[in-house]
């Protein structure tokens, strides 16, 4: 490849009062974005990407000062899945995130202090009505929306709550809702948080001492469901680090490799905001709020491509199935791959090459 | 062009809704939908042909109809279409009932294993028949339920269900309507039928 693109990312100020799913209200919400590409005449050529649950605004190019690239910079990028040569590529950190959207680490303004556990409680809904804002601010009429696991639930999101809005959705590796294996394994993930002994009722940020060790275990939780049986064994198998310890330190590679995620996490993320987004994942049900799947999608107005991964079974290839029955059934427009994978549901963001032939071949059609 | 494909195409009307079962790499829906204007989907259960079905803008779902055809719903198509792929399902009798719950119409074409020339090939080689349009060995053959003209018929009579139109195809050239069934049987290659219910 030839130059290396760099992006920044920019900041987007909502002053008006922004209310909640919950009733409660935001007085004001920033919203980090970055944009790829050039958005032509007719404001109809964007791609909103959404991110999964920990990820950022920056989804691709390089950042300066960093030199890190994007979570999907595999797939957007000139002549790439989200090709820039064609499209205005969006992406934004949500709201309740840590990496400069309005969250739980941000300053209340009727306070002067950080939000903490005053923070309202964001659902999936919440959101997506943010991202609205900066698509309206943008003056984009029409849109393509496309995420992976969570960014997936806020595309289907979209694609219900906006039907004027959205003309194509992209869901890759997700699901209408989280099944009770993976709200337990988030229940787990928020209880480390909870009971860690820094965690101080979500009031750590002037503190010396932060909830280190509760984070750190909510991922490795995470990264065991991102993984599969056969990629942990292709990974890891059981080897050792180097010999057993006979103590319980850290002897095989999978604990090291669990250890290792844990700890790089705790430097770039925020707790509480790990609190608030895995609950906007288990609070997401559109089949309780529109009575069925089928209700839920009947007024949508978009061509819809669902990509399912073989091995993931943390938002598994029969749960996309459910949609694409759904949407079969409401007469839209719905095309339907599963791929084979050795990656659970790390796959989304790994295997691009098959998923770059499919994206392009269903947004050229 | 296949002649298959354009006796399918002419036996369809314009802006249809269709659904392609077994549909490949989507060449025949790709057909209908620049000379018909059809609405509809694609299902295949092969990832690589069905790649090359979305490449081609179709909707197409992978799936795999001997599974059934449940998310599909009663007569919401106009015509549900099993080309060439009837002999090589495991439950033929299943994917016939299904497909006349979600369509009016289906059209089913397959290879006739009573063509002369299949006959003459088994009589005299006394091997399993192969040809251009039925070029596997036994054992590797995807063909599991290879029927006859007649047979066909008979399983229509025993279920009523209506034979609508057949075009019977014999080395690139087709002929319309009921010849005396024996005589079809005997000299056809290939058949396109036409059943409702």
């Amino acid at each position: 490849m030839g130059n290396i693109n760099y992006s920044e990312t920019k900041f987007l100020k909502i002053k008006e009062p922004t209310v909640l799913k919950s009733g409660k209200t935001l007085p004001c919400i920033d919203i980090a974005y970055e944009t790829y590409g050039k958005l032509n005449e007719n404001k109809d050529n964007a791609i909103l990407v959404l991110h999964a649950l920990t990820g950022s605004a920056h989804a691709a190019y390089y950042h300066k000062d960093t030199n890190k690239p994007g979570w999907w910079d595999d797939m957007i990028g000139s002549g790439k899945a989200f090709d820039t040569d064609k499209y205005f590529v969006i992406s934004s950190n949500i709201l309740g995130g840590c990496y400069g959207t309005t969250g739980p680490a941000s300053i209340n303004p009727e306070t002067g202090k950080q939000y903490a556990l005053d923070f309202p409680v964001v659902t999936i809904e919440d959101i997506v009505n943010v991202q609205k804002k900066l698509i309206d601010y943008l003056g984009i009429k029409k849109l393509i929306v496309a995420g992976g696991s969570m960014g997936g639930m806020q595309a289907i999101e979209w694609s219900i709550k906006y039907p004027d809005t959205v003309k194509s959705t992209i869901l890759i590796a997700t699901s209408a809702r989280l099944n009770a294996q993976g709200i337990a394994f988030n229940a787990v993930a928020r209880n480390a948080i909870l009971t860690d002994v820094n965690f101080n009722n979500g009031n750590y940020y002037d503190k010396e001492k932060t909830p280190d060790s509760g984070l750190s275990i909510a991922r490795m939780i995470g990264h065991i469901t991102y993984l599969c049986e056969e990629a942990m064994y292709n990974k890891f198998g059981r080897e050792f680090k180097t010999t057993p310890s006979f103590d319980f330190g850290i002897d095989f590679q999978v604990e090291s490799y669990l250890a290792h995620q844990g700890k790089v996490f705790v430097d770039r993320f925020d707790a509480n905001s790990y609190l608030y987004i895995t609950k906007a994942v288990d609070y997401y049900d559109p089949i309780k709020e529109h009575g069925s799947l089928e209700e839920a999608f009947k007024n949508t107005n978009s061509r819809f491509l669902v990509i399912s991964f073989s091995t993931d079974w943390l938002f598994t290839t029969e749960q996309s199935k459910q949609m694409v029955n759904a949407l079969v059934k409401m007469n839209k427009d719905v095309s339907f791959v599963e791929l084979e994978s050795k990656c659970g549901h790390d796959a989304f963001l790994l295997e691009f090459e098959k998923q770059t032939k499919i994206i392009k071949s269903f947004l050229k059609g | 062009m296949n002649l298959n494909y354009k006796i399918v195409c002419d036996l369809i009307e314009k802006n249809s809704k269709v659904l392609d079962l077994g549909c490949g790499n989507g060449e025949l829906l790709e057909l209908l939908k620049k000379e018909k204007e059809v609405k509809g989907f694609g299902v295949e259960i092969n990832q690589d042909s069905l790649l090359e079905a979305l490449v081609k803008g179709l909707s197409v779902i992978q799936g795999d109809i001997d599974k059934g055809l449940d998310e599909f719903q009663d007569k919401t198509y106009d015509y549900a279409i099993l080309n060439q792929t009837l002999q090589s399902t495991k439950y033929p009798e299943m994917i016939i009932d299904e497909m006349l719950r979600v369509s009016k119409k289906c059209i089913v074409s397959f290879p006739n294993f009573a063509y002369w020339r299949v006959r003459f090939y088994l009589f005299f080689k006394g091997k399993m028949p192969k040809s251009k349009q039925l070029p596997y060995e036994w054992y590797d053959t995807p063909n599991i339920h290879l029927l006859t003209i007649s047979d066909f018929f008979e399983f229509c009579k025993k279920r009523n269900i209506k034979i609508e139109k057949s075009v019977y195809l014999t080395r690139n050239k087709s002929r319309s309507g009921f010849l005396i069934k024996h005589i079809a049987n005997f000299f056809s290659q290939e058949v396109v039928f036409v059943i409702s219910r």
